[in-house]
This record gives C-alpha cells, structure tokens and sequence, in this order.
C-alpha cells in the first residue's frame, strides 16, 4: 500500500543571480511497512528532503501526499494537526526538553492530542518497554546516556503512532554501541509494531538495518537498492559499494 | 572602531536592552518631576503658609532623592551585570580573536556612556513633559490658581537629575570594567554549555516548610494586626523579621508544592502543555527565590505607602469641614477671659468678629482620669501604658458649652442637676471612656456626685484641628462649678467678613494684635502661663499641606520600588525566555499550535509576576490593618478610596511591565520561526 508519494518536488534557495538547487526534481514511493534510508554526502540535499517531507519547509514546486492527501498545500493550524497526528520526529540533537523527565516529555506528545491521563500511563509504559527504556522513565534528561535519549526521543516519536516516523541522523551524534542498540530498535518497530520509518544518514552502517536505499547527489536521486533476501552485511557490502562510486568522480578530481 | 562596534552592539541587542532602557528613561523622568516640584510652583500664586510647605516638601523630596538614588543604583547596577553575564560568549569571542581586556573593557564603557546620554536626554524630555502635568495636580492639590501657570523647566532639577545618575552610570562603568578584568576565557567559553539540573526539592521537606512558614506568618499577622495593643518596639521588630524570614521560605517551598500539587492531579497535568508549563515556572521561581523575597516586601512596603499617603491626604481634607467650624479660637491660660485681657490692653476683641463665644475650662485636683475612668483603670493602663492618667481632667458647664456648640452648629445638650455627658472624638480614648460609661459610673467633681446621662460619650471637641483629637471633657451642670477654678479660658468665633481677601485681612490683623498682647501679657505674669491663637486659615494650609507632602513622598517612593520590582522580573523573565527559545521551536516541530505556545507563554509570565504580588497583597492587608491603628489619629474614612487609587497605579506601572514583558516574549518566540 502506498503511504508517501513525492512527485517532482523542486526546492531552490537564492535569487535569480545565484540559484542553489538544493533538490532538483525528485519523485518516489514509500510504501506503509518500509523502513526507508536516504544516503548522499553533506550539501546533497537529504535534510532539505526530509525538511519538506516533514512540512518544516516548503517545496518550490512539485507534490507531496501523504495518504493521498497534499501536505505541501496545508496551512496553519491544518499543518500543525498534520505533524502532531500523522508525523513522529526523530533528530540528531534529540531535542528532548531538560526540564521534564523522560515520562514527561514521551507524554508530552500525547497530551498536546489532548489524550485522558490513564491512556497516557499505558501507551508510555507500553512504548518505553518496546524501546527498552523503563527504567530511565524518571530521569531527567541531563541524568541519560546519549544512547537513552535518543531512544526517548524515539518513544515519543512512536507513540501518537505516526503514519510515518521521520529521523534526521539519528545515530550523528551516538557511539557506535549506542547507534547498534537504537538501529536494532528501529527494525524491531518498523518489523513488529509495522513502523514506517524514513531515515536521513550518511552512515552506510546504519543505512545497512533499512529495507532500501535512496542516495541523492546534487539534490537528484542517484542510486536506488532494495535489501530483498540479503543479510544485514551483504546488504552493507552493497550499500559500500555505491558509496564508493557516488564519492568516487570526487576523489578522480583530487 | 570600537566605538561602531559598541553603537553595532547596542543596537542589535535592543532587544535585551529595551527593557534596562525603558527603565531607565522612567527613572530618570520620575527623578526630575519629583525634584523639579518646588521650582514648577514658583509661578502659582500660593499663600505664604503653601509656600513654606513646599519649601518643607522640597527639603524632603531632596532627602528622599538620596534614597531613591540608591535604590535606582542598585536597580541599574543589578541590571547592567545582569545583561553582562548574557553576552559571556560574545566577550569570549572578542578574547580568542585577540582583544585586550582594555579594549573589551572600552567597549563596555562607550555602551554605558551611549546608553546614559540616550536615556538622560530621553528621560529629561518626559520628565519635563510630565512635569507640567505635575503642576496640575499641585494646583489641585493646594486649591490655587491655575491662570499664571506656564510652561517651564527646571533647571535646578534637570541639573540633579544629571548628576545623580551620572554618578550612577560611573558606579556601572567602574564595577563593569573590574568584572571584566577578573573574566576568565574559560569560564567565560564554558558559560552557555551548562547543562541544566533540575533538582525537585524533597516534596515532604517543601510541605513542611511551607506549614511552617505559613503558620508563623499567620501568628505574626495575628499579632500585629488583632493584638497590637501589646506590642512595642522590639516585638513589633521580632515580627517583621519573621515576616521576612517567611516570606523567603514560602517562595523556597511555593514552587516544589504547587509542582507536587499539579503533578499529583494527573488529569490537569497531562492535558496539554501544562506538564511544559508548570516546570518552566518552578523552575524559574526556583532559580530567583532571593529576587522574588525582596520584590514581595518592596512591593509590600509601596502598597502600604501608597495606600498610608493617599488616605492620610483624603482624611486630612474631610475632617476639616467636620473638624473647624469657626475662624479662629484664641487661649489663655489664665482666669481672666481673652476679651477681658484684650480690654486690659486697649483693644475691643468683638469688634473684628461676626458671632463669638467664651468659654471657660475648669479643673479639680481630685479629678484625674484614673478617677474618671473608675474600675476600667487597671485595663486602659494594660492597653494604653505610655498614656498619662494623673493629668486633671477638663470640666466644661453645660450653658458655656451650648453656646459654643451653637457657634459650631451642633444641637444644644441638656442635663439635669445631677448628671454629667463625656464629649470625645479620638477613637482609642473614646473606646476605653465608652466601657467606663457602660457600667454607669459616676464621678466625684467638686465635692459633687454626678451619674452619667449616656452610657456612652458624645462626640464633640473645643478645640479646633485637623484631626479628632478630644481626649475627652466633662460637661457638668452650671451649679457645680466653682468660683476659682478656671485652668483657661476660649474665646471662639467667627470673623466679620465675606471674601477670601476680606478674611485674609482679618486673619493678619488679628494674629498681629494677638501677638503683641500674647507677648506682653506672658511676661507679666508669674505662674508658668501660656497663649495660643488657633485659625481655620492656618489649619486649612498646614493640613492640605501635610497631606500633600505626605501623598508626594508616598507616590515618589512607591514608584520607584514600583519601577524597580517590575524591571528585575521583566530583565529575569526574558532572560529564562531566552533560554527556552530552543524548547518552543522543538514544541513546534512537534506540532504544537502557536495558540497553545502563547497561552503558555502567558501563564508563565502571568504566574511569575503575580506570586510575589499576592504575597505582597496578603501582607498589605493584614500591614494595613495595623496601619489603620496607627493612622487612627488621622481618621481612616477614605481607605477604601486610597486602595483604589493605589490599585491603579500598581496596575498601571507593575501591569504595564507584565505585558512588556509578554509581548517582546511572545514576539521573541515567534520570530525563530
């Protein structure tokens, strides 16, 4: 079934004298279920993407509908209804709010929908153990690990369940343990709880645990690859692969 | 170079600035119309006696200025560090590229000397314009004439104001300079990266405290306000200490409970985003508990002032009517009566009067208050331990008293042989008479029995005043009276003339006569003697004059501490505002509606602006309530209209800080988008 739909979306920043392009015509299909990565070097347009997936900024021109409906055409108190109902936010700084505990701010996202208080326990609860993080529920942020942030910031993502849950990086700023624990929750919820998920990386380890791969160079899609049956690793190996050439006329030049 | 960066600085941070500067400019206006008051008068036509008063108002508001100068200094001193330590990044950035701490120093230096030109001109400019309203208010106030009123400015005040706050900015220059020279690039590197800790205070230990708090302040408002009877000096210090010391601890606790309180009704907390809310505020009421204690008690002290000075200024003019209904009232301390010593002298004393009357006091040896009051003695002794009881008391025949009480238009008394009528009207005196009367109690005055007709007192006085003053006199029948024993003597009336200026005239004639004979008179006698001339004139200016210096030092005090309260929660509340910026972009993204943001916004302002100035108005109830006691003598009719008119001030001046302060947060929020 298909749940996002962009088509030819165009976003250009400057004036006539000095256009920048930053994505230039670019359409494609998530289907619900997926577990999308969007790959590309920095200044390749992946953020600005997702910025105009996530309505944060506006496309040029071009559609984006999510279950059939244009979000580039919403407005005001339609758009904030939009990314509070249908869209969980995941970002690379975790953005969680310091002066509420990790309870707080994963029912934070509840209780702006304006959810009863004993629903709220429930769904925090339910989501805090689906992301292993039950007993940080109390602590504040300044008392957790990065990896227990980001995995906060996650919970609070997931539980208004989005139609589609949008991460910016999320492993930029984790070790390496931490990143593995957070991706393999990411699957556990895109596989178990049927999660669509759309990641913007320029890790290919990460970019490894999705089903697919887009990479976009200068604001085009470059490269296209499906896990299918592969492994986690050769679908690594693949993914190395067409890292190597979309860096590779870089490095010819040097 | 330096100098465009400081003009480039303090421009773009305007914003941080326009608050510190709105300040200042009201500080610097409210300066000079407070000190420019005397000289803005000269071109009334005021009475002689108005003039001594606002040369009398003038040395206070110069005193007061002193004061009012320290408190703005701290005000500014406290403001300018403030916005200092906000800028540590940007000090930071000028130390690694290489800037002495000299150059940094000339910098901050060039900013207060632009800032103090900017907000010396500017304020100079409303003041002047305010003042001129000031002179209206003056007008009213003394009753003058308004018609040789012009425009004017006061260069005696404009030159004070200058140099007091030029002094001021001096005090900032050099505590900023030596705040810079100890900077450190580290620390100053490290300041914005301070992750936050937010510490909930131990809930039982909040709810304990608060109790406690609570109930002390509770018996310290019980003793000052209901049982002030036993207070004096020392005990009355004991109690506004513990109001202080409470007041600190219930702002420590405040915030801890109510977050307890709200997190604990589940329902309310989750709704929205007030879980977002009430820890913004806890925690900034928990980062300023200090701050907010001494805003409360200066905002205590000014509702209290405010309030004090207005009805002070209201009872003073309404007792007047009720209080001085003849012209003039002329003693002597002698046997003789006044127009008897006045014919002694060669001058016929009538002759200058429409209607008069005289009256003589008398005064038994044997008749002393602690006699009059009877068995309630020991009980006004208990309530009353400074008043003197063996004092004579004063005995007025009832045919002399109706005469004057005729003279004053009030009803005659009657009195059969045997009896005897108090008249008084100072309140606390008449009470503890009131309770001696209720039991009946009869007197001994003259070797004569009397029993009392009222079983409370009349309210009446001879003396003529501004305030109800009549401790009390005893009105007997003519018969007991004795031949020879007159303690002094009244002559009472009213002058023969229509005008203000006809009466002016006799007022100036007779003072004058009675000075000479006065003067004469007392050196010839042998007994310790004395002689007063009592005038409606000279009461009517000396009254509307205390009141007027009292409303003016009351309104020049008040908004100042109104002025500064306001700033440091307005400087505080942006400041944390800054903070949070990130916190409202990351709600937005999140989807939260602009409309829940503001709201939000305006309850955490709302709430921070209105804890201390419900602690302060709590206070002030139960202050007034002792300043009621205390301002008895005055008489207390118009308080309800001095809360009023104090109500609007603080509305005016605290409120207009509030919105301020909601409106550059709510734009600041709103521009990041």
């Amino acid at each position: 079934m298909e749940l996002l739909k962009v088509a030819q979306i165009e976003k250009y920043y400057g004036n006539k004298s000095s256009l920048t392009k930053a994505i230039d015509d670019i359409s494609f299909l998530v289907e619900k279920g997926e577990f999308v990565a969007i790959m590309g070097a920095s200044g390749s347009g992946k953020t600005t993407l997702l910025n105009c997936i996530s309505t944060i900024d506006r496309v040029t021109s071009g559609h984006i509908y999510l279950e059939g409906a244009d979000v580039t055409s919403l407005k005001g108190k339609a758009l904030n209804h939009f990314r509070r109902e249908k869209l969980g936010f995941i970002f690379q700084d975790f953005n969680l709010l310091d002066t509420l505990t990790a309870y707080e701010n994963i029912a934070l996202a509840l209780s702006i929908q304006k959810k009863p208080a004993n629903a709220i326990r429930a769904a925090v609860e339910n989501v805090a153990r689906q992301l292993d993080i039950t007993d940080v529920l109390n602590k504040y942020p300044y008392q957790m690990s990065g990896g227990q942030k980001q995995r906060v910031a996650s919970a609070r993502a997931i539980i208004t369940n989005p139609s589609l849950v949008l991460a910016d990086e999320p492993t930029g700023a984790l070790d390496s343990k931490s990143s593995k624990m957070l991706l393999e929750r990411f699957g556990y919820l895109n596989r178990e709880c049927g999660a669509t998920i759309m990641m913007v990386t320029h890790d290919t380890f990460s970019a490894s645990y999705a089903s697919r791969v887009i990479f976009i160079k200068d604001g085009k899609i470059y490269h296209e690859i499906t896990r299918g049956a592969d492994n986690r690793k050769a679908f690594f190996d693949k993914i190395i692969d067409v890292v190597t050439l979309l860096g590779g006329d870089v490095s010819d030049a040097v | 170079m330096l100098f465009k960066l400081s003009f480039r600085n303090m421009r773009r941070s305007m914003r941080d600035y326009a608050i510190y500067f709105f300040t200042l400019i009201v500080g610097v206006s409210i300066f000079y119309v407070f000190n420019a008051v005397g000289d803005q008068t000269v071109t009334l036509e005021l009475s002689e006696s108005q003039n001594e008063v606002i040369k009398l108002l003038n040395t206070a508001i110069s005193g007061v200025s002193v004061f009012v100068a320290f408190v703005l200094a701290l005000l500014i001193v406290y403001a300018s560090r403030f916005l200092m330590k906000r800028r540590n990044q940007e000090f930071a950035l000028y130390m690694l590229l290489g800037m002495s701490k000299g150059e940094i120093s000339g910098i901050l230096l060039l900013e207060t000397v632009l800032v103090g030109i900017a907000s010396m001109v500017t304020g100079l400019v409303l003041g002047i314009g305010l003042s001129q309203l000031m002179s209206a208010l003056v007008v009213n106030l003394f009753e003058a004439d308004m018609s040789s009123y012009r425009f004017m400015v006061s260069g005696k005040s404009a030159a004070m104001t200058v140099l007091y706050f030029a002094v001021m900015y001096l005090v900032v220059m050099v505590l900023n300079s030596a705040a810079v020279t100890r900077m450190q690039l580290i620390n100053l590197m490290q300041s914005g990266k301070k992750s936050e800790k937010i510490r909930l205070k131990n809930p039982v230990l909040c709810v304990l405290i608060f109790v406690i708090s609570a109930v002390a302040l509770g018996v310290a408002y019980y003793q000052v306000g209901w049982n002030y009877n036993k207070l004096n000096q020392n005990t009355l210090l004991v109690y506004i200490i513990i109001g202080v010391v409470t007041t600190f601890f219930i702002f420590w606790s405040v915030s801890g409970l109510l977050l307890r309180i709200i997190m604990s009704m589940k329902n309310t907390y989750h709704r929205g985003l007030n879980a977002f809310t009430f820890r913004q505020i806890s925690s900034s009421v928990n980062t300023m508990v200090f701050s907010m204690t001494v805003i409360c008690l200066m905002l205590f002290v000014t509702i209290c002032a405010l309030t004090s000075a207005f009805s002070i200024r209201n009872a003073m003019n309404s007792n007047l009517e009720e209080l001085c209904r003849v012209d003039a009232q002329i003693l002597f301390v002698s046997e003789e009566s006044t127009s008897d010593i006045y014919e002694d002298y060669g001058y016929d004393i009538t002759e200058d009067y429409r209607d008069y009357t005289e009256l003589s006091v008398y005064g038994d040896e044997a008749f002393t208050m602690k006699e009059s009051l009877g068995a309630k003695y020991e009980e006004a002794q208990n309530a009353y331990p400074f008043m003197i009881f063996d004092g004579r008391e004063d005995v007025v025949g009832i045919s002399e008293y109706n005469n004057l009480r005729k003279l004053y238009g009030q009803e005659p008394l009657s009195l059969s042989e045997d009896e005897y009528i108090v008249i008084s009207d100072f309140d606390a005196i008449k009470k503890v008479r009131d309770s001696a009367l209720e039991d009946g109690s009869t007197i001994t005055v003259f070797g004569k029995e009397l029993k009392s007709k009222y079983d409370e007192c009349v309210d009446g006085y001879i003396t003529i005043g501004a305030q109800p003053l009549n401790t009390g006199v005893f009105i007997v029948p003519d018969s007991v009276l004795p031949e020879n024993e007159v303690q002094y003597t009244f002559f009472v009336g009213n002058y023969n003339g229509d005008t203000k200026e006809e009466l002016a005239q006799i007022e100036e004639a007779q003072r004058n006569i009675f000075e000479k004979i006065s003067t004469d008179w007392i050196a010839v006698q042998t007994d310790a003697s004395g002689a007063s001339i009592n005038t409606k004139i000279d009461i009517y200016d000396s009254a509307i004059g205390l009141g007027a210096i009292v409303a003016f030092l009351g309104l020049y005090i008040g908004m100042v501490f109104l002025v500064a309260c306001g700033a440091i929660l307005a400087l505080k509340e942006l400041s944390e505002h800054v903070d949070s910026l990130p916190r409202y972009e990351m709600l937005r993204k999140i989807g939260v509606e602009e409309k829940d943001i503001t709201h939000s916004i305006f309850r955490q302002v709302g709430i921070f602006f209105l804890l201390p100035l419900v602690l302060a108005i709590i206070h002030s109830v139960f202050g007034m309530k002792f300043s009621v006691q205390v301002l008895e003598i005055f008489g207390t009719d118009g308080i309800a209209k001095s809360i009023g008119l104090t109500s609007v001030i603080l509305a005016f001046i605290y409120g207009g800080y509030f919105i301020v302060t909601f409106l550059t947060c709510k734009g600041d929020s709103s521009d990041r988008m």
